[in-house]
């Protein structure tokens, strides 16, 4: 069995006697951001001690009431808008039951039938074109608190400082089609509650997971297939490569005329392998009611209009933005505003110096900077300004491409003024034609055999020589005006 | 002093802002009623040494102002207490002492009262005869052996036998009225949302709510004002203005209308019952009432529905009592062997029969059938009184379908048990304000209520009513304190 990826389509699974299509579906749980949680106060701030952020209503004792967060009603009215979805007026709480010892009271307080945000889409850009993936809905639910089976040979330890945590669950349609489509999904909601403030998206901390439901069709099929839902990935990597796996499982199972069958799995990341969590016949009965603690949710329209005017703009907006007014292409304007961060820090840069340039520093030697030291862009080592300044010395004259390579090195200790470096260090480019003619006189006294390899053919040696000038200036030299001067002197040489 | 304890509340009130007695004295002596009276097992936890101390540091001159000032009293164990054992009538919570005070008790100390013990109830309010209680049957003051009704059994019997001058008990399905019924007390459920929820134990939280029980109908109106508000804390609970009850109260009733349900004449009711729901008509009608017959059609679902619903709530409700956090906790071998012993072993078989019926009825394939089709009778029964409420003030019917009965009588059955609610389960399927006030007795001398059920948010109305029956019923409380 081999993986076909095509650049116009995109990917397929080829099985011993049938092409494949693999379909995807995601719910994605994202952390509402919000300093207290979804029915209590308790702070949801991440990595405290134990069971120290757990208020009664966490813990469910006796005759404790659930009182809703406002404000995170708010946040996924937001994120809804983001998704260009429509928001319900009308929404109810429900209560979810199954025992478990991190689930105090013994259900899930979520939305069942009448979910706060219905129907919206994310938009792809996928190397074959854009794709549009439609969102189901987007429901609001409280988190479980954290088993830990590991900490004890005899016991299990619970840790309730999540429990009541408002997450979003936003479901997809069946609309993705890859592993590198699911990648760019989940990385373009991440980006659009980043943008939002919505949710911060770090997976690390688990403030986004995902299950994901996958089937496989024949190539020209009409209908889905049964799916089998994977729980709780919580890495895009993951995700692909449970979903590659899962897909091929079932390619197996269907060309040697066997049954899938529906059924709840989990990703092992140490076999690289899914296995049967529950089957359908296993699986849960929640027995979903209406919270009768909790009366059902009602928004007024004018909220939604004041978060609607409230509202950033968005990845998409802001592309749009910077293809039109940077003169970028769709793949460069996507990289630029995949992080609202990042867009930022490149519309601070070009406020003051050359975008093209600005780019190229940017998404280059920035971000291999970034990359190696494995930081984000809001702790750059260099600030927008200073990076600008650097821009503004190429553009100028005053340094070349490769001393402004040594200057940006020495930058990065410090976030250190690039104009200063270039001063104290005297890297000023060397741009004077009488003490360049000097020295490329110099090397054209020194190396007269070569000069001689030159004359009769040797084209090549041009580069030598320019070579030679850059050494003797310390790089400083102009290489424009080597090139000319050099060219001049070796003609007039004769 | 011994009088003390038949006193009022507004007398005993008013005795102790006036320096007559002093908070001290009043709680010297229902301490020494009660535990004169263990025999009746009203209490389950007593603060008796407490409340002694607390009331001889009670000063009159700071508490002038407060409504039930240095007043002793014993409050359902249904009620979290800070710092004091609250088992809800349940073995699961038998070591369980809250960190927080429910709201209501709260409001009734703020005012100045002070704790006396808690009282005994069915276990998780489910029962209305007192006797799925884990902590045993609690007597009925009215005569040996007989049931005080229930689920605020211990509330009704300790109020009648005079251990406590007042009380507050919760009614989901009638466990403040029907109680009250039987010991010929006064019991007021007031509208859903008219008390906060916060801190009591929940049973099924669409229809609990927190009520005074009470000797007089003045009495309950003092008490009702000071447990009600909003508060915040439960989302259920109703920003409304809380007039002043005591001081609205009036036998002055003359035109206002009275409807008379006809589908409340049940087959098999006792004559007297029927008897005495003329009696009060008569007296209604003598106060200047105008008596109208109206119609509720949906009333005979009222009971399925609510064994439906009330029990699904339950079933979730009680979720959370799984030996993980507190109470209770039995061993076992693995995470679902100690669920299920500490379930089975912490558990009554009244509380398990609903678990199981509100599992089931909420059950995937039985949703729809079950519980949905109960929440639209619901909506239809509440329907029902909307269109009445456009032609009466207030709906008369009997509290109850019989008196108090034996203990162990309907033990075996628990549907002949659970039709000791039909007069009362409509009003909380409907979120009604409702009372039972004693107006006679049977032929076999137990006392009996009638039920005056009134709009949302009019407990100023039936409290009119009744006060204009009290006036003229002149019922008195037959207690030869047989038990000593």
């Amino acid at each position: 069995m081999e993986i076909v990826s095509e650049k116009t389509f995109d990917y397929f699974i080829k099985g011993e006697k049938n092409k494949w299509e693999v379909i995807i579906g995601l719910e994605v749980h994202a952390q509402v951001l919000s300093k207290s949680k979804l029915f209590s106060s308790s702070s949801t701030k991440f990595g405290a001690e134990p069971n120290t952020q757990v208020s009664l209503v966490d813990s469910a004792f006796p005759g404790m009431l659930p009182v809703i967060n406002q404000f995170c009603i708010e946040q996924s009215v937001k994120t809804g808008l983001g998704l260009k979805a429509k928001i319900n007026l009308y929404s109810v709480f429900d209560r979810k039951n199954y025992f478990y010892a991190d689930l105090p009271q013994g259900y899930q307080i979520s939305q069942y039938k009448y979910p706060i945000v219905g129907e919206g889409e994310v938009t792809l850009d996928m190397p074959y074109g854009t794709k549009k993936i439609g969102i189901e809905r987007l429901h609001l639910e409280q988190d479980a608190g954290k088993s830990i089976h590991d900490l004890d040979p005899e016991n299990s330890l619970i840790d309730l400082n999540r429990s009541g945590v408002a997450l979003m669950e936003i479901v997809s349609k069946p609309d993705l089609r890859s592993p590198n489509e699911v990648n760019v999904y989940v990385k373009k909601l991440r980006s659009i509650m980043r943008y939002l403030g919505t949710c911060d998206g770090n997976m690390q901390e688990g403030s986004l997971r995902a299950d994901v439901n996958v089937s496989v069709r024949k190539v020209g099929e009409k209908q889905f297939g049964t799916r089998c839902e994977i729980k709780n990935v919580n890495s895009i990597k993951f995700m692909q490569m449970a979903i590659e796996h899962e897909a091929k499982r079932q390619v197996e199972l269907l060309e040697n005329n066997k049954r899938i069958d529906q059924e709840t799995r989990l990703f092992d990341t140490k076999n690289n392998t899914t296995r049967s969590m529950r089957s359908k016949e296993d699986a849960h009965d929640y027995r979903y009611f209406p919270d009768p603690d909790l009366l059902p949710l009602r928004l007024e329209q004018s909220l939604i209009n004041k978060l609607k005017k409230q509202l950033p703009e968005l990845p998409d907006e802001k592309k749009e933005r910077f293809i039109k007014e940077y003169n970028l292409s769709a793949y460069e304007a996507n990289i630029l505003v995949s992080e609202k961060e990042i867009s930022d820090y490149y519309e601070e840069v070009v406020k003051k110096s050359d975008k093209k340039l600005a780019l190229n520093w940017l998404t280059g030697d920035l971000f291999a900077v970034l990359n190696k030291k494995n930081l984000s862009i809001s702790q750059s080592p260099i600030s927008a300004n200073n990076l600008s300044l650097l821009i503004n010395m190429i553009v100028s004259g005053k340094i070349s491409g490769r001393i402004a390579k040594e200057v940006f090195e020495l930058m990065q200790e410090n976030n250190e003024n690039p104009e200063k470096i270039v001063e104290t260090k005297g890297l000023l480019q060397q741009s004077d034609p009488k003490k360049l003619e000097k020295i490329i006189i110099n090397v054209i006294s020194n190396n007269k055999d070569k000069v001689e390899q030159y004359k009769s053919g040797k084209e090549k040696l041009f580069g030598f020589f320019v070579g030679q000038v850059m050494k003797l200036s310390e790089g400083k030299a102009n290489p424009q005006l080597v090139n000319e001067i050099l060219k001049n002197k070796l003609k007039s040489n004769v | 002093m011994s009088e003390i304890i038949k006193l009022t509340l507004n007398e005993l009130v008013a005795g102790i802002k006036k320096k007559k007695f002093s908070s001290h004295e009043v709680t010297k002596d229902f301490v020494n009623r009660c535990i004169k009276s263990k025999k009746l097992n009203s209490f389950i936890t007593d603060n008796f040494d407490n409340a002694l101390k607390i009331s001889k540091k009670f000063e009159i001159k700071s508490n002038q102002n407060k409504q039930l000032p240095g007043i002793p009293f014993a409050v359902k164990d249904l009620f979290c207490t800070k710092g004091i054992k609250t088992t809800a009538g349940s073995k699961i919570l038998n070591n369980f002492i809250p960190t927080y005070e429910s709201t209501v008790t709260q409001n009734i100390w703020n005012e100045g009262a002070i704790l006396l013990g808690k009282l005994n109830c069915d276990e998780f309010a489910m029962g209305s005869s007192n006797e799925t209680s884990f902590f045993g049957n609690v007597e009925n003051p009215v005569g040996k052996k007989l049931v005080p009704g229930g689920s605020s059994g211990g509330s009704a019997s300790a109020l009648a036998a005079n251990l406590t001058p007042a009380t507050i008990g919760t009614d989901t399905g009638g466990s403040i009225r029907q109680p009250a019924s039987f010991t010929g007390t006064v019991g007021l459920k007031p509208t859903y949302g008219r008390c906060s929820r916060w801190g009591i134990v929940a049973f099924a939280s669409s229809l609990d709510q927190a009520g005074p029980m009470t000797k007089t109908v003045e009495d309950c109106a003092l008490l009702l004002q000071a447990i009600s508000g909003y508060d915040p804390n439960d989302s259920t609970s109703i920003d409304i203005r809380v007039d002043n009850f005591s001081s609205n109260l009036t036998e002055k009733v003359k035109g206002l209308t009275i409807g008379i349900p006809k589908e409340y004449r049940v087959e098999n009711m006792p004559v007297e019952i029927d008897k005495l729901w003329k009696k009060g008509m008569d007296f209604l009608k003598d106060a200047g009432v105008i008596i109208k017959d109206i119609s509720l059609p949906h009333t005979k679902y009222a009971l399925p529905a609510y064994y439906i619903v009330a029990p699904a709530e339950a079933s979730s409700n009680l979720a959370r009592y799984d030996g993980v956090k507190y109470g209770h906790r039995s061993e076992g071998k693995n995470l679902i062997e100690m669920y299920e012993n500490t379930r089975s072993e912490g558990f009554g078989d009244e509380v398990k029969r609903r678990i199981l019926i509100g599992t089931y009825v909420l059950s995937s394939g039985y949703y729809d059938a079950y519980y949905l089709k109960a929440q639209k009778v619901r909506q239809l029964i509440k329907q029902d009184f909307d269109n009445s409420f456009n032609s009466v003030d207030a709906i008369l019917t009997p509290s109850t379908p019989n008196s108090s009965f034996k203990m162990g009588e309907k033990k075996g059955d628990p549907v002949s048990m659970y039709l000791n609610d039909i007069f009362t389960v409509p009003v909380n399927l409907a979120g009604l304000p409702a009372i039972s006030v004693p107006s006679g007795y049977d032929k076999k001398k137990l006392p009996l209520g009638l039920q005056l059920i009134g709009k949302p948010f009019d407990e100023q109305t039936i409290l009119n009513l009744s006060l204009a029956l009290q006036k003229r019923i002149n019922f008195k409380r037959n207690v030869n304190n047989w038990w000593k």
